[in-house]
């Protein structure tokens, strides 16, 4: 409901505009991207995250809600140690989705 | 007999011969051309310093002639490449010192011919057109049949290689099929020709030795010249710096595509991944399939095994790196926050420990080792306590050359800053990039196996003997990497009763977890690793021993025994 005023700038994202080219790509040749549960294993062990805001959890949310310059600003943090990937419980080959995004 | 100096059929021989000869000569500027200076300045003076000089003539001798390193991976094998090449080269030497002895047949007049052009093809058809003296017939006989049992073993080879011990081998196009059945026919027909002097097969022996040698720039054989020119470069210490140019261009052409390494390879338990192989990796690399060899590239594990047993000694790992380092990237790594963070203590340790982000993962080592100095009484202190910054190669083994440099700048400061002159690892993927790619200067670097190994042998330890039945599992980049293979056998030794693994040491199979690779699915890894658990359980031992918390992690969750890290069996062992 819009009452023309709020207190903080709106986070609605509407999905009709948003491009996501970067996501679909990523998803033909990363469909492990689809079972993610977003547990958050690969943020809590993150080695970039301990010392920025890095989180593979919310740049796979970024990424799926079109922010796509947010996303790209965040990957640049990664040092690509590969904590992430082994702790997945999902079995996700994260190093391979980082560096494919950063291509 | 007939009475001729020449004969047409010596044409496809000398256009063959002098086609491969102008190829070659070629090809050698060609590689030398593309070293950058300072390369070609290391190549040249490899060339007249006389270790480097001694080594070169060694190895030439040894692997380009008597091929020591196929004898040593399989005998008979072995034998094959000796007796057609060694066979073959033996026969083309008397063939030339017999040009001396040889006499012109009766009534032929040699003045009339240039004596330099029937020099060149004498030796090749000599039984046509001269009579030779006993000692020499027997001997080229002698080498021809030699030859020829090569000959045998290879197409033995072919159609049914687990007699010869090899499971896997190559599959090869049009090309190669063609030229390999070429070299296989050339010593019968000559064999045939000279015994009966049938003119058909002089011919069909001139045309199989053009066919030979007109294809052999285009297919594998062309490592028969190249691996000398490999030899020398290798010996200058140099690096492949473009996956397809200078030294790199000179491994390709070397790799004979025998599949040695297809064995080998860990990815082989599926046989659907053999084709991601070094030797495919290679013959992908010469055809210039850009595409296929950059998937190869970044699929390998990098565990070093192709290179170990590799014959020829192509550094194949090198090569797929400078693979991975070609590829451009749209978005580049920003680690500039790094300069904020500092760390928290410091002291005046004289050991630094650095745990790393494998470790991390597994607290149980870092506990383990902090037992372990303070029991051995030594002042330590741990670089990253409460997470530190990534040795950088990880980020290395991704191409990125450039922007690994950050985190290493970042750790060289903090261990530097530090004053600790033994910086102590217990993660080889962090040992590696420390002692390759970091410069410090008067610190010694240690893998933890090595400063427990001595920490024993000094006496600050002291262990407690039991009756456990272990096995040790080498990790790639400690083991094949640096060769620290007794260390950690002396350390299990001193606790419990070492259990030998089915392959061990240069040939032990890496865990299937390695950083190394990208595109290797988690169901594709399990498959490695249960192979290497497999491998490890020869002897049924009652633990399983790595000294690399990568390793511990993925046989954890494969293994039906216990593993432990070397650090863990030493802690709950002192007294």
């Amino acid at each position: 409901m819009d009452f023309g005023f709020c207190l903080s700038p709106s986070s609605h994202v509407k999905m009709d505009n948003v491009d996501l080219t970067t996501f679909n790509r990523l998803k033909e040749t990363n469909p492990d991207i689809n079972t993610c549960i977003a547990c958050g294993s690969c943020t809590a062990t993150c080695t970039a995250g301990h010392f920025t805001e890095m989180s593979f959890r919310r740049l796979l949310l970024m990424l799926q809600r079109g922010k796509e310059d947010e996303a790209k600003k965040m990957i640049q943090r990664c040092m690509l140690c590969g904590k992430c990937t082994l702790v997945c419980s999902r079995g996700i080959n994260i190093r391979k989705i980082l560096l494919d995004i950063t291509r | 007999m007939n009475s001729q100096i020449f004969h047409p059929f010596v044409l496809p021989f000398v256009l063959g011969m002098a086609f491969v000869l102008t190829y070659c000569v070629v090809g050698l500027l060609r590689v030398i051309g593309q070293l950058s200076k300072d390369d070609r300045k290391k190549f040249w003076r490899s060339l007249v310093t006389p270790k480097t000089a001694w080594a070169n003539i060694r190895d030439i001798v040894g692997d380009c002639l008597f091929h020591v390193k196929i004898w040593k991976r399989n005998p008979v094998l072995g034998y094959m490449h000796t007796a057609i090449a060694f066979g073959w080269f033996m026969i083309i030497v008397i063939g030339h010192i017999m040009l001396f002895t040889l006499k012109p047949l009766e009534g032929v007049d040699v003045e009339g011919f240039p004596r330099m052009f029937t020099n060149f093809y004498y030796p090749i058809f000599f039984k046509y057109f001269a009579e030779e003296t006993p000692v020499f017939a027997f001997l080229m006989d002698f080498f021809l049949l030699m030859i020829i049992s090569g000959i045998l073993i290879a197409v033995v080879k072919k159609i049914h290689s687990k007699i010869v011990g090899v499971k896997r081998i190559m599959h090869f196009g049009f090309a190669d099929n063609m030229i390999r059945f070429a070299l296989w026919t050339i010593f019968p027909f000559r064999l045939i020709a000279e015994k009966t002097n049938i003119m058909a097969f002089w011919w069909l022996y001139s045309i199989d030795l053009f066919v030979f040698m007109f294809m052999l720039p285009f297919t594998r054989y062309m490592h028969i010249p190249t691996e000398a020119l490999f030899i020398l470069l290798r010996h200058a210490g140099l690096k492949p710096r473009e996956p397809r140019k200078g030294y790199a261009l000179a491994q390709i052409y070397s790799c004979p595509s025998c599949g040695l390494c297809i064995d080998a390879c860990p990815m082989s338990v599926n046989d659907k991944n053999s084709g991601n192989t070094s030797a495919y990796f290679m013959k992908r690399l010469r055809n210039g399939d850009k595409e296929e060899s950059q998937r190869i590239a970044e699929t390998c594990m990098q565990c070093g095994k192709c290179v170990a047993v590799c014959p020829v000694s192509i550094e194949s790992c090198d090569i797929k790196m400078s693979q991975r380092e070609a590829v451009p990237y749209a978005i580049n790594s920003d680690h500039s926050y790094l300069d904020a963070y500092e760390s928290n203590e410091t002291s005046n340790a004289s050991v630094l420990y650095f745990a790393g982000c494998m470790t991390q993962l597994t607290p149980k080592i870092m506990r383990a080792m902090k037992q372990i100095m303070e029991a051995a009484g030594e002042k330590y202190e741990f670089m990253d306590k409460d997470g530190g910054v990534c040795c950088g190669r990880p980020m290395l083994l991704s191409g990125k050359t450039v922007e690994a440099q950050a985190m290493m700048a970042k750790n060289t400061e903090l261990i530097k800053k530090s004053g600790a002159k033994r910086l102590v690892l217990s993660c080889p993927i962090c040992y590696k990039v420390f002692k390759e790619e970091y410069q410090l200067e008067g610190i010694e670097i240690l893998h933890h196996t090595q400063y427990i190994d001595e920490l024993i042998k000094q006496g600050k330890l002291k262990v407690d003997k039991n009756g456990t039945n272990y096995v040790y599992h080498d990790p790639c980049e400690l083991g094949r990497a640096f060769g620290v293979y007794d260390e950690p056998r002396e350390v299990i030794e001193s606790i419990g009763n070492l259990r030998k693994a089915k392959s061990e040491k240069e040939l032990s199979i890496c865990c299937g977890g390695s950083l190394g690779s990208f595109k290797l699915t988690q169901q594709e890894r399990d498959e490695i690793t249960a192979n290497s658990v497999n491998d490890l359980m020869y002897n049924n031992p009652d633990e399983i021993v790595t000294a690399c918390p990568l390793c511990l992690k993925t046989f954890a969750r494969k293994a039906p025994v216990a593993v432990k890290d070397i650090a863990e069996v030493v802690a709950t062992n002192l007294i």
